[in-house]
Order: C-alpha cells, then structure tokens, then sequence
C-alpha cells in the first residue's frame, strides 16, 4: 500500500473505531446471525487477506469481532478502563501498520491479544513506575521552614526572558526538562503549554477529570519550574 | 469582621494553588487569600513569576522540536482525537 494511503487508512480506521464502539453498532464477536462461527479461523484467515489490501470494511469486521474482548483483556491487566481502552486503540493502530508483518502462524485472535498483552503491560508498568516517581510537592519541601515559610530567598530569574528566548537556542533545555517529567505530567504539560490545547480539549483527548488534568499539570509546570531555574538564574 | 479575618496561608500551602489559581479555579475565598498573601510576601510573588515565566518558555518550543517520542505520542494521540 503505497504510504499517503496507509495514512488515510489508519486515520478512517481509527475514527470508525471510536465512532462505532460508542454507538455499540459493532456485531460482537462470532455473533451466530453475522457467520460462520465454526470456520472462525478461516473466516479470520480471508479478513486479513483483505485488510492486507486496504479492504476498510475487513478491518470494522474485526474490530467488531475482537475490540470488546481485548478491552476486557486489557483491563484485567491496567488500573482504569481508560488505559486498557487506550492499549486496544494502540493494538488496532499496530495492527494496520503491522498486518503486513502478520505471516499467519497463529490465528489473527492470537496474534491481536499478543500486541495487546505487550502494549497494556508497558501501560501497566508505566502507571506504576509513574505513580510513586510523581512529586506530591510543588517545590521541595527542604526548601521551607518548621513554619511553612521559605527557609532562603527565592533567587530571581532573569527578567529579559523574551529576548533571551530570541537570542539563545533553548529548545535543547526545554526539551530535556520535558523528557525528565513523568510521562503523563509530560503530556498534559505538552498540550496545554507547547500545543495550546484548553482543558476541556485536554480532558477529551486524555480521556481524563478536570481534577486530574490540574493536579497533572500543576506537578508538570511545577518540575519544569524546578529544572529551568539553574538556566533562568544565569547571567 | 476582624476576627473572621482568615489565618494567612503559609508559603508551603500558596505553591501548591498557583496553578488553580492560574487556571481560574480557586474558590472566591481561596482566591483573596492568596493574593493577600501574595502581596505580602516576595518569595512568593516571584515564584508565581517564575510558573509564568516556564509557561511562556515552554510555549516558545515547536512541535518540530520534540523528541521523536515525544512527538510520536503526539502524533497517536492527535489522531484519535481529530477523528473522534
């Protein structure tokens, strides 16, 4: 499939499979009126060989067939129903890049739950290595007193930020900053502050509570403060 | 109505409002005694300074210039969210 294809492929593909999963107007899978429930594997085995050449409807055949039994998947394996959904979205987007890849030794249902199980283990471990990782303080607490005030000065930054901007090349240390954030700090952080994005259009793109996407952010903006400010003070 | 007067916030307790209070979401309450408390307090004046100084640092970056990481968590998510 040439490449501008496969992009309009994945991009439809992806649409239809959020808009279909939310109406539920997706036959589940091996339904007994939508075909041959015996012959599975060889029904699967002419889908894939359809998908292979660009066929859109095979790819909603399967996603119907096999989106709610991954999501149940996932989400024994992930703590919320928003990261095993967004594990499967992952899988499926694997899936139409990698189908060429697919060489038909197992079954397409094995093959699925396979990128599926790796994709929301990373998930799953990433939750867990980013939960405890995550500052619950804005700023080191070291930094104040018995009294809650703070123990030093707070040394001033640089007031010619804009120029300074202009004149040094940054983006070097912003970036490094935003990689050193935990990754889901770093996304919120990425777009509201580099994209430009609202809250409401983060929430919806994170599929999070406005709550959560301030407490992100606040931790986010928080530890960026705290990795410029060696840079912001210098002369 | 002095002795409803609320206690100041300490240092410790405004860091941690600053981004509700960017944002907009602090309750009306909240919201004067943190700026009663900015005013008498530099420290704290210049660390919000500072929040806003990263905010506007952090927007100077361009997509261009994110890791490929970075950028390809982007990429996913942008997609899923156009096509919604």
């Amino acid at each position: 499939m040439p490449r501008g294809l496969t992009h309009v492929f994945m991009r439809e593909s992806t649409g239809f499979i959020l808009v279909a999963c939310e109406r539920g107007s997706i036959p589940p899978a091996a339904a007994d009126s939508q075909g041959p429930r015996l012959r599975d594997v060889e029904y699967d085995a002419t889908l894939v060989d359809r998908l292979r050449g660009g066929d859109e409807e095979a790819f909603v055949t399967l996603v119907g067939r096999y989106h709610e039994p991954m999501v149940r998947l996932a989400r024994s394996m992930v703590s919320s129903q928003a990261v095993a959904e967004e594990a499967v979205q992952d899988t499926w987007l694997g899936v139409v890049r990698g189908i060429e890849r697919f060489e038909g030794r197992s079954s397409i249902k094995t093959w699925l739950f396979r990128i599926l199980v790796n994709r929301a283990r990373t998930a799953g471990a990433r939750e867990e290595r980013s939960v405890p990782m995550e500052a619950a303080h804005a700023v080191d607490p070291a930094n104040f007193d018995a009294d809650g005030q703070w123990a030093d000065p707070v040394e001033r930054w640089r007031q010619d930020l804009e120029d300074r901007l202009e004149a040094v090349d940054w983006a070097p240390i912003l970036r490094s900053a935003l990689e050193r954030l935990p990754a889901r700090q770093r996304t919120v952080v990425v777009l509201r502050d580099v994209e430009g994005l609202s809250s409401d259009e983060v929430c919806s793109v994170l599929g999070i509570s406005a709550g959560n996407q301030r407490i992100l952010l606040h931790r986010g903006r928080s530890r960026m403060r705290e990795l410029l400010d060696p840079e912001m003070r210098k002369a | 109505m002095l002795l409803l007067r609320p206690r100041d916030i300490a240092c410790r307790e405004a860091v941690e409002l600053v981004t509700d209070y960017l944002e907009g979401t602090l309750s009306p309450r909240n919201r004067r005694r943190f700026e009663a408390h900015l005013r008498g307090c530099g420290n704290c004046a210049a660390y919000l300074e500072q929040i806003r100084m990263t905010i506007k640092a952090t927007g100077s970056i361009r997509p261009d210039d994110l890791t490929p990481q970075a950028q390809a968590d982007l990429v996913e998510l942008y997609r899923r969210w156009r096509s919604e």
